[in-house]
């Protein structure tokens, strides 16, 4: 029975964050296009709802009553296969993502069950994300393959090619974070970076590097080139109309949200914020034990959430800012910038580990 | 022991070891049967999934996790990037002679040959619940053997990567007065 009531929580907690992964790429799309519009000044969406606030839903009935066309020369099932594998790849992400500290429930006096926020706690968590991350390029390859069209397979190939470059510097920009923390799972890794230890403080360079190649991984302006509509009608979904394309460009903005969130969880400490300590202390003491402590998680969980859509919003910024790379320098910044910027950062990591904290430790003492 | 009482025997870890198996043993014929070589590589890449299964299922999540990694988020990419740049509307007619046909069966029969022939007498070794650590897949543990016991063996296999990584980009490396394509 109280297993149960456990597994009900937990049940909840992955149901919300399925859920609000996909209400905030919902709403990014609005918030894309507001942006854009403010950004020109223009006012952006006003019809639908108060605000316009309705647009996703009149986007998304829009795209459903489009007539879903299959190319008659395409690969039928592969055709069908990459939307699919697109999306699956974009939500598998926020599993290992610890969105808040925990939950308690008092099942019986004296029981109490922690119950983290987040959906699994695995201590391959970084492993997992890099997983899946590489899988993401398959939903692209197969359906631009599929479609049977030049421009399609082009850009299909350019996303292949662009992926596979940022990913190495990517894993690099990490390794040195691991060094750090000495562990594999997000959850440590945040717990690490309590009381304003935030790895950006320790890792510069590697946060550049890692933003810059979260941007490449998502397709975003300005590494957007497998979908350049200017030389390419639209890349690897020329092809697809209807829910297909919908999922397409939804996939991109949930992976836009989960990489954000996996910025602010790695480099900008998840749900800690300044002066924690201090409101958790007044919460228990005000609220009692249990309840102080909820109270407490839902602060963290929210500041972690403004901390993610920062991000979204910085996507945005940089994408009604910066005009696109050209192709060779896109490869000559991955390959020739980046990684042997990546490979000094781990040294100099090391170094510091080895060398600069001990001296610092002994001077302090 | 007949067919009904076996699955009513059947724990969920080993139902799901045979059902993984029989996936295993399905993509694997699929990449061998399939006309089309996209499939086949789409193919591989699902028996790879199902590797990563089993290497859950014996506790090495670590090794799972690096499996999706390296074979396939990377390597089968690249399979099926230069699988995608070759004209597959022309027959290949070249590899489909009769004896490329009865060389690859020769081979292959030789090899299923000895993998019977040695998987018939091997004795296995029996699971032992004491000496059993759950936690012997994990990266801490596989970090400590392969720093410890085998780091000679490892320090010789990154040199030959490097030694292959170098030899693949003087191989591709554009001579001076090569065309810029």
């Amino acid at each position: 029975m109280t297993i149960d009531v456990a597994l009900i929580i937990k049940a909840i907690i992955i149901l919300l964050i399925f859920g609000i992964t996909l209400l905030i790429a919902m709403y990014s799309t609005y918030g894309e296009r507001k942006v854009a519009a403010f950004m020109q000044d223009r006012i952006g969406p006003n019809r639908a709802g108060p605000f316009g606030l309705l647009q996703p839903l009149a986007d998304a009935v829009k795209m459903f009553f489009k007539e879903d066309f299959i190319p008659s020369q395409a690969s039928k099932w592969l055709f069908i296969l990459g939307p699919c594998l697109s999306m699956l790849t974009a939500l598998m992400t926020s599993a290992v993502i610890p969105f808040g500290d925990s939950v308690k429930y008092e099942s019986a006096p004296g029981k109490v069950w922690d119950i983290p926020v987040q959906a699994i706690d695995v201590n391959i968590g970084i492993l997992y994300v890099f997983g899946v991350v590489s899988l993401g390029v398959y939903g692209i390859m197969v359906g631009g393959w599929a479609s049977n069209n030049k421009f399609s397979l082009l850009g299909a190939i350019r996303a292949a090619s662009q992926n596979i470059s940022y990913e190495i510097s990517m894993g690099l920009a990490i390794i040195a974070i691991l060094m750090m923390t000495g562990s594999l799972s997000i959850r440590h890794i945040v717990e690490q970076q309590h009381g304003g230890n935030w790895n950006i403080f320790y890792q510069p360079l590697g946060f550049i590097i890692f933003i810059t190649c979260a941007f490449a991984e998502c397709n975003r302006t300005p590494f957007d080139l497998p979908e350049c509509e200017t030389e390419l009608i639209g890349g690897y979904h020329t092809e697809y109309s209807s829910m297909k394309l919908g999922f397409y460009l939804f996939a991109e903005y949930i992976n836009m949200f989960v990489s954000s969130a996996m910025i602010s969880s790695l480099y900008f400490g998840g749900y800690n914020y300044p002066g924690m300590d201090w409101v958790q202390a007044q919460l228990t003491s005000s609220l009692g034990e249990i309840a102080g402590h909820n109270v407490g998680t839902l602060i963290g969980t929210l500041v972690f959430f403004a901390k993610s859509l920062f991000f979204v919003f910085f996507y945005m910024w940089v994408r009604w800012t910066l005009p696109r790379f050209r192709y060779d320098q896109l490869m000559n910044l991955g390959w020739k910038a980046l990684i042997p910027l990546a490979m000094i950062n781990i040294i100099l990591t090391g170094g510091a580990i080895l060398f600069l904290k001990p001296l610092i430790v002994s001077f302090l003492k | 022991m007949d067919f009904s009482s076996f699955l009513n025997n059947l724990t969920p870890a080993t139902g799901f070891f045979y059902f993984l198996s029989f996936l295993t043993i399905l993509t694997g014929l699929m990449v061998v049967l399939s006309k089309n070589p996209i499939h086949s590589v789409l193919y591989l890449i699902a028996t790879f999934f199902c590797l990563s299964g089993h290497y859950v299922l014996l506790n090495a999540q670590f090794l799972a996790a690096v499996n999706i990694i390296v074979y396939a988020g990377a390597i089968m990419v690249l399979f099926l990037f230069v699988i995608m740049f070759l004209n597959l509307k022309q027959e290949d007619e070249e590899s489909k002679t009769n004896l490329t046909k009865i060389a690859a069966m020769v081979t292959g029969g030789t090899l299923f040959l000895i993998f019977v022939a040695v998987f018939r007498k091997t004795q296995f070794g029996a699971f032992n619940a004491y000496s059993f650590d759950s936690q012997v897949g994990m990266v801490e543990s596989l970090g400590e053997v392969l720093y410890k016991d085998y780091l000679l063996p490892f320090e010789l296999a990154s040199i030959l990567f490097l030694v292959a990584m170098i030899g693949a980009v003087m191989l591709g490396r554009r001579e001076a007065g090569d065309r810029h394509f």
